[in-house]
């Protein structure tokens, strides 16, 4: 009988601390400040955006991204921690708390943004879908792919703008959906496919992954609008703020000309502008909940955009992307941030 | 006249010290406990998600899926519903299961015997695949198949041409299509009488056995009956099938039936793999029928063949059966690695795009763990009436 009460007062205390998990969290900012750095959710490894090196370093724009909104928080870049994920775990990870931001290459559409409980908290690289096709299939435009074999990564928008654009031109299509970027690329390679469709930053990113870059090209074609920036989940506008305002003071530092090798001397700044961006003017860090020079530290850590990009995947890098639409408002691109008041 | 019963039992103990009662009482308790801990996380769920502005319920299934699969055995296309990317997935899986327990129990049985035979040379071919083959990962051994394998097979445009109907390349297996024509209907007939043609001659042929002790070749009649009654009725009928032969059009060959490598990469990587456990299987339930039971069929001067078909073969049944639905059960559910290789099985497809492009996580993750768990436990439950046919039943 001894036995049969443990067994059930031992079921009442499990069953009771099911309850308990019920309790109101505390904020993401409390949460990352306890814990000591930030958990940041980044793609599994795509060259430029986010790639681990030799030693374990991650590199890469969204990578960058993440390092910005730590050094905001901690004044040091490198209080981050990344979880590399594939296109299908993303969200899961995200929503289930298992990482505090999502920063890995993910197009913001209305339906991720109402229904999955995530907020996208702006852009950081403008992208498009395009082909990349093996030249020996003697193809120059996406119109001439009607019966073709097409590898691509599961659990993106682009198996969507795929089909939808093979519809509506009446071409037909026979897909080959891998779990991870590797795996595309290596189908891609084994020749199991004629084409591999993806954003177009990650088609350059990949193809400098071949063995022989050369034997592959892009195609001029681009079918879709994909605006990749981070994301973080819903209900906690404290945070949605942090990480949004990160990454607009970053563009409106390349806007006002300060990067992370003149910051030090901006800091003596007349202009009001600069003043208010690194903090030492006003108290715009306190109204995010951050110290209130959050933005020089984040300049000084990892760079105004220009910097991020340039170092990632600008025409100096293996990618070789020009600015393109991702060139400020004033120079003819799309970059505009709010501004810093 | 009633008669009046009266109750001559002992006065049992108090309710409350009985120990009858007190276990029915516990087992009550405990159930409730376990319900009110599934219900509280099912609701802490729900709520958690609510507040989270996540979207739940099962409506997601009736919306458009919008997305491609390259292989799926009911009809599909990117307007069709979520719902019905659930059973393309499904009955892709069930497809490769099936080819896979079918395969893998062939060549296990045959791995099996042959690793038990007196013959040198094919007893050791048979203990080195097995000891090679179970000792590596499965997830490499698709891997292994898929990439190293047919990944270099010629592409389309040089694609192995077998007498110009079947065709082989890093796309696939390309081979002609039947397409019934008008009058086809009496070949199907005719398929169906042979059938039963072949069921009633072996009741007749073991009724004449038991009466006159004359053996009749039921196995070569009965396969002479199945294929010539079909091919008759054929040719009566002015040979209503025609064949697409599948031809190169553009990058690809168009028509006729193909098997891609994925499917290939997996069956074959799924088959071998789990002959090598059924084989180990299979040799231990041989092992475990006494030497005296062959020694007594061979004094009857039954054939080697025969005995170990009669007498060998249904006794080590009974060991065999209960590891074997094990081995089954593990086959279905390993055949989730598809996702590795792009094979669209239920994993793939709804576990991975579908859950992806709808976010509806737990529904679909409960969906998935329903279908693997009604699958086994139905393999398990016929696997289990077979074994109570088989069982030693004591006269």
């Amino acid at each position: 009988m001894k036995k049969t009460k443990s067994i059930a007062l031992g079921m009442a205390l499990a069953v009771g601390s099911f309850a308990a998990s019920n309790v109101m969290a505390a904020t993401t900012l409390e949460n990352v400040k306890e814990k000591g750095h930030l958990q940041c959710g980044v793609t599994s490894g795509l060259p430029g955006f986010s790639q681990p090196d030799e030693k374990g370093n991650w590199t890469g724009i969204d990578v960058d991204t993440c390092r910005a909104v730590a050094a905001a928080i901690f004044g040091d870049p490198k209080a981050v921690e990344f979880t590399p994920l594939t296109a299908k775990e993303r969200f899961t990870a995200l929503q289930s708390g298992e990482i505090d931001m999502l920063s890995r290459n993910t197009t913001w559409t209305l339906t991720r943004d109402a229904s999955l409980g995530l907020n996208f908290a702006g852009v950081n690289y403008y992208d498009g879908q395009g082909f990349l096709i093996n030249k020996g299939i003697g193809v120059d435009d996406a119109t001439q792919l009607d019966g073709a074999t097409i590898c691509i990564q599961s659990g993106t928008t682009t198996e969507l703008n795929l089909s939808d654009y093979f519809r509506a031109k009446g071409m037909e299509f026979k897909p080959i959906v891998f779990d991870t970027s590797e795996q595309t690329v290596q189908g891609f390679a084994a020749g199991r496919c004629d084409v591999l469709t993806s954003d177009r930053s990650q088609l350059a990113a990949l193809r400098s992954k071949l063995s022989d870059p050369n034997s592959a090209k892009i195609l001029p074609n681009t079918i879709s609008k994909e605006p990749l920036g981070p994301v973080v989940r819903q209900g906690d506008d404290q945070w949605f703020n942090i990480v949004k305002w990160v990454l607009a003071v970053q563009i409106n530092a390349e806007e006002l000309g300060v990067s992370s090798s003149n910051v030090e001397d901006m800091l003596k700044s007349d202009n009001p502008n600069v003043q208010r961006l690194l903090g030492t003017d006003g108290d715009m860090g306190a109204k995010l909940g951050l110290p209130d020079d959050f933005g020089y530290a984040a300049i000084k850590g990892v760079g105004n955009y220009a910097e991020m990009y340039d170092r990632n995947v600008g025409p100096d890098t293996p990618l070789g992307l020009d600015r393109g639409v991702n060139a400020l408002w004033t120079d003819g691109g799309v970059l505009y941030a709010p501004p810093v008041r | 006249m009633k008669k009046q019963t009266v109750d001559t039992r002992p006065a049992g103990p108090k309710p409350w010290y009985d120990p009858r009662v007190r276990s029915i009482v516990f087992q009550v308790i405990a159930l409730s406990l376990v319900f009110w801990a599934g219900w509280t996380l099912v609701d802490n769920t729900l709520s958690n998600m609510e507040s989270r502005g996540i979207s739940t319920g099962f409506g997601f299934l009736n919306e458009s899926a919008g997305f491609g699969i390259i292989m799926h055995l009911v009809p599909y296309d990117a307007t069709m519903s979520y719902g019905r990317t659930f059973w393309v997935g499904l009955t892709n899986t069930l497809l490769v299961s099936v080819m896979g327990v079918v395969a893998a129990t062939i060549l296990g049985f045959i791995l099996g015997v042959a690793r038990l035979s007196s013959n040198w040379l094919v007893a050791k071919i048979a203990l080195v695949y097995i000891e090679v083959i179970r000792n590596i990962p499965l997830l490499l051994q698709i891997f292994f198949w898929y990439f190293a394998v047919l990944s270099n097979l010629p592409s389309p445009r040089q694609s192995v041409d077998v007498g110009g109907t079947m065709f082989l390349n890093n796309r696939g297996l390309y081979l002609p299509e039947p397409l019934t024509q008008d009058g086809f209907g009496l070949v199907w007939s005719s398929i169906l009488i042979a059938i039963a043609a072949v069921v009633g001659l072996r009741i007749w042929a073991k009724r004449r056995q038991l009466a006159t002790g004359q053996i009749f070749p039921t196995f070569k009649v009965g396969v002479a009956i199945l294929i010539l009654l079909p091919l008759i009725s054929y040719f009566v009928a002015g040979r209503p099938l025609e064949w697409e032969i599948p031809a190169l059009k553009g990058f690809n060959f168009g028509g006729g039936i193909t098997i891609i490598p994925e499917l290939a990469a997996l069956w074959i990587a799924l088959s071998l793999y789990t002959a090598s456990f059924i084989a180990e299987i299979v040799r231990s339930g041989i092992l475990s029928v006494s030497k005296g039971q062959t020694e007594a069929s061979k004094a009857l001067g039954l054939p080697n063949g025969l005995t170990l078909r009669l007498v060998v073969i249904p006794q080590a049944m009974r060991v065999i059966i209960p590891p074997l639905t094990s081995q089954y059960l593990n086959l279905v559910k390993n055949s989730s690695l598809a996702t590795a290789i792009g094979y669209p099985d239920l994993v793939a497809v709804f576990m991975g795009t579908t859950l992806n492009q709808t976010g509806q996580a737990v529904e679909v993750v409960a969906m998935t763990m329903a279908v693997y768990l009604t699958i086994s436990l139905l393999i398990s439950l016929f696997m289990n009436i077979y074994n109570r046919a088989v069982a030693i039943k004591e006269r």
